[in-house]
């Protein structure tokens, strides 16, 4: 029983964080139809910001993080107009080529502004340690990435719903030529979505660096692990990632505990059974 | 007479260069020799991705069963390195067959994905099935004389010659398979899927057996790498390892043989004399070269001349 309620308190946590970062990819990749193997860089930004920030200015845990994904935002802007819009037009090969030249540029920058080993991140007291919750204790953290989680996808929900911005996103997504028919600035609407799938990274690689360390390499070693969510989830699709997300990020811990000799057997297998059956992912569009 | 020459100078080139490199880098002949061993394996993921455009990033499947293969094989049946090559490659065709069998349904995202897992579950197997592989340890074993009579040497010389001479015979067989009607339906396939379906090709097992016939010379790869570093480790099945394939075949040019050749020269010498020059910031070369490539030859640099050609030929 407790091994159940720590997996699930672990798998959960570690799915919002999964969900956090892979958000952004998948809705960049349904709406501009680039395969963006860099995704993790923005997140590997945010923890290397809000390190520094930490480290260096002493800015306290609650301030840095907002200012670092603040930063991420900003920069991914010139970044989207002048390395990414030239490959939209290109075929798969060449944007992953592109893509994967420009996470090396990033993994390089860092390493040689911050070294390779891996950036703390310590949390204020009152995220760390454990919380009572009545009847058990969990580690306050994993309650704390929750909330964001929950609070991300709430919030994405009322964005893309119930706002001008949404409906312009949506319609960019189903259909761009006719949506830049109606008037709609698709370009503009591709770079703030870009922006805040950049951001949302950032945020997901802050939180998250209890799990997924971060080092220069962070966008090389986690790259695999956030297409997956993406393709899993289907592209393009908010809820898909999120359920995508928290069911990887459940299996990958349950068989953590249960069969750690398995490695990423179950993680991956998983993947090719719901591919196998559901090519497009769980709630992705054909 | 000019047709043979025109056929087989390319030939000649590549033995003059191959000579060449033997006395120019004498004691970087490891080095060599590993750039000889990538360029059989781009060239097969030429075969898949330039010739029958099939997008995969997972590469390393075919490589690493190969040279898993060839090393089982040696340890428990008979070192013999020729008969080990044979192995590599039989169990590379078998791995892309049975891989091949749900790969070929799927497309895009949804293929590089699927081509990504295939890899990760053989590498978590090569490591849970400890006794077999040897686990994180490495498997190392010690490659037979060849033919019986040469023994490997402690500085490469054989290893090098050995690793010259399977590429030519694979470059020389690859230039007939992608010159066949077999090649030919399978570049139809990357133009058109639909029109070939027309014509009466069998689309989907053609890709098939494409992908068997480079997984026989991806496993060809690795058990050629496996024998020539007497190891093999975990490494074989590195995502690291499929993803830098592709960057040398693109940089090469796809769906030229040569392409495949070039691209992994110029990488893995680019990437040698960087990392050696910086050991920190070498990836910074890495990626500004890949990026050029995308952004200003999108052709590779066998489609250079084309371009200059077009620049220059605009004015007449």
């Amino acid at each position: 029983m407790t091994t159940i309620l720590s997996i699930l308190i672990d798998g959960i946590a570690y799915g919002m964080i999964l969900f956090m970062i892979s958000v952004g990819l998948s809705v960049t990749m349904g709406l501009m139809r680039v395969v963006n193997l860099a995704h993790g860089g923005f997140a590997l930004l945010g923890g290397a910001f809000t390190h520094v920030a930490m480290a260096s200015l002493g800015m306290p845990f609650l301030l840095a993080a907002p200012v670092a994904v603040l930063v991420v935002m900003v920069l991914s802007v010139p970044m989207e107009r002048v390395l990414y819009r030239p490959i939209y037009k290109m075929g798969e090969l060449p944007q992953v080529l592109a893509t994967i030249g420009i996470t090396f540029l990033m993994i390089a920058s860092v390493n040689r502004w911050l070294g390779s080993s891996p950036l703390s991140i310590p949390l204020p007291a009152a995220m760390s340690g454990a919380m009572n919750i009545g009847f058990r204790t969990l580690p306050t953290q994993r309650i704390y990435v929750i909330a964001a989680g929950l609070i991300v996808i709430v919030g994405l929900y009322a964005l893309i719903e119930r706002t001008r911005f949404g409906i312009t996103l949506r319609a960019s997504v189903d259909h761009p030529g006719t949506a830049a028919c109606l008037g709609i600035d698709t370009s503009r609407v591709f770079l703030l979505t870009f922006a805040l799938g950049a951001g949302l990274a950032a945020l997901g690689g802050i939180l998250g660096a209890e799990l997924l360390p971060i080092t220069a390499y962070y966008p090389l070693h986690y790259m695999v692990l956030f297409l997956t969510v993406v393709a899993v989830g289907g592209m393009g699709s908010i809820m898909g990632s999120f359920v995508a997300a928290l069911g990887l990020g459940i299996l990958d811990t349950a068989t953590r505990y249960l069969v750690p000799d398995f490695g990423t057997v179950f993680f991956y297998v998983a993947m090719i059974l719901v591919l196998g059956f559901r090519p497009h992912g769980l709630l992705g569009k054909a | 007479m000019m047709r043979a020459l025109f056929t087989l100078g390319p030939y000649a080139g590549l033995i003059a260069a191959a000579i060449a490199a033997y006395y120019l880098f004498p004691s970087n002949l490891g080095f060599v020799t590993t750039v000889v061993v990538a360029m059989i394996f781009v060239l097969s993921l030429d075969l898949v991705m330039g010739v029958a455009g099939i997008s995969t990033l997972g590469h390393a499947a075919l490589y690493g069963t190969g040279a898993y293969a060839a090393a089982i094989f040696a340890t428990l049946v008979s070192a013999d390195p020729l008969l080990g090559l044979a192995v590599g490659a039989g169990a590379g065709a078998a791995i892309a067959f049975v891989s091949g069998l749900f790969l070929m349904r799927a497309q895009g995202l949804t293929l590089l994905m699927l081509s990504i897992a295939v890899t990760e579950v053989l590498s978590s197997l090569a490591n849970k099935y400890s006794g077999l592989t040897g686990g994180a340890d490495g498997l190392s074993f010690t490659p037979g004389a060849l033919f019986g009579r040469f023994e490997f040497d402690f500085y490469g010389q054989l290893g090098y010659i050995y690793a010259v001479c399977v590429f030519l015979v694979v470059f020389g067989m690859l230039r007939i398979v992608v010159a066949s009607p077999f090649g030919l339906t399978a570049r139809g396939i990357k133009e058109s899927p639909a029109r070939m379906r027309a014509i009466g090709t069998p689309v989907y097992w053609r890709l098939v057996s494409v992908y068997t016939f480079a997984g026989a010379i991806a496993g060809l790869a690795g058990a050629l790498g496996a024998q020539s570093t007497a190891l093999v480790s975990l490494n074989v099945y590195d995502f690291q390892r499929s993803a830098e394939a592709v960057i040398m075949l693109i940089i090469g040019g796809t769906g030229r043989l040569w392409g495949a050749v070039i691209g992994t020269i110029v990488f893995m010498t680019v990437h040698q004399v960087a990392a050696s020059a910086d050991p920190f910031n070498w990836l910074f070369v890495i990626g500004a070269l890949v990026l050029a490539v995308v952004y200003i030859v999108p052709a590779g640099l066998l489609g250079l001349p084309e371009m200059v050609k077009k620049l220059t030929g605009g004015a007449r």
